[in-house]
């Protein structure tokens, strides 16, 4: 539905749907907090600016141009091939019981805090060094010509 | 809790998710969409990611998962940014117009 709505608006709310589909399966993993940061980083934020852009261009119309159809069916076969692939490297593997090691406190926020300040300590602070460098990135692209 | 779910699910639904991204990012044009099937490739990761720290009971899967939703966010504001300065200049988000660097 992401792939193949030709108004990218319709796109944007499909992918919407998906990552909250994504963040259920999060909660069904004992993964509670990553959940609701998902549901505020992706359907809040990232999937706004998307709606935002798109707005800004008025791209909601339908004539966009398409590839041709050969290359479609290029891309077609090749992600058939790649499913098919995976699919057939992952069906001999061992059924684990994903539920029966679960253990209910791993994805709290407490727990997540300790790990993250602890051991991650290093990359978090290159995490926002990286956050920081990409809104002044941003922001230099998104305005006007520098005279 | 849910019980039966195995870990091979997990890694179906990602395989799945993957590759509906990356066949999206082969056959449309549209650069917007194309940031959106590469947005949908990350979530496969870190699907699977979240699946495997669950599995081996481990919280670094997950701090992992946080580090790349921030490269996402960074990577989807510096795009759009790139993006919506390529409109102003071609008024077009075509991929295949796209073929020159300078003008």
């Amino acid at each position: 539905m992401v792939v193949f709505s030709r108004n990218p608006v319709n796109s944007v709310l499909y992918l919407v749907l998906t990552f909250f589909c994504i963040a259920g399966h999060y909660l069904i993993m004992n993964a509670q907090f990553l959940a609701v940061v998902h549901i505020a980083v992706y359907a809040g934020a990232i999937m706004v600016l998307f709606l935002f852009v798109i707005m800004l261009m008025n791209l909601n119309q339908e004539s966009e141009p398409q590839k041709s159809p050969l290359l479609k069916l290029i891309a077609g076969v090749a992600g058939g091939l790649f499913l098919f692939v995976m699919v057939g490297a992952l069906k001999g593997t061992e059924q684990i019981n994903l539920t029966q090691y679960g253990h209910s406190d791993i994805g709290l926020v407490s727990n997540l805090g300790k790990v993250l300040f602890k051991e991650f300590l290093f990359p978090f602070e290159i995490v926002s060094v990286l956050l920081l460098s990409a809104l002044v990135g941003a922001i230099m692209l998104g305005k006007k010509e520098i005279k | 809790m849910i019980n039966g779910i195995s870990i091979n699910m997990y890694l179906m639904l990602s395989t799945i998710l993957f590759i509906i991204g990356a066949v999206g990012v082969m056959a449309r044009r549209n650069t917007i969409i194309l940031f959106m099937c590469i947005e949908l490739m990350l979530n496969a990761v870190n699907l699977l990611m979240v699946a495997f720290s669950t599995l081996h009971n481990d919280s670094n899967g997950q701090v992992f998962v946080f580090f790349i939703m921030a490269v996402a966010a960074a990577e989807v504001a510096v795009g759009l940014a790139i993006l919506s300065m390529i409109y102003r200049n071609i008024k077009s988000i075509d991929t295949d117009l796209l073929t020159k660097l300078k003008n």
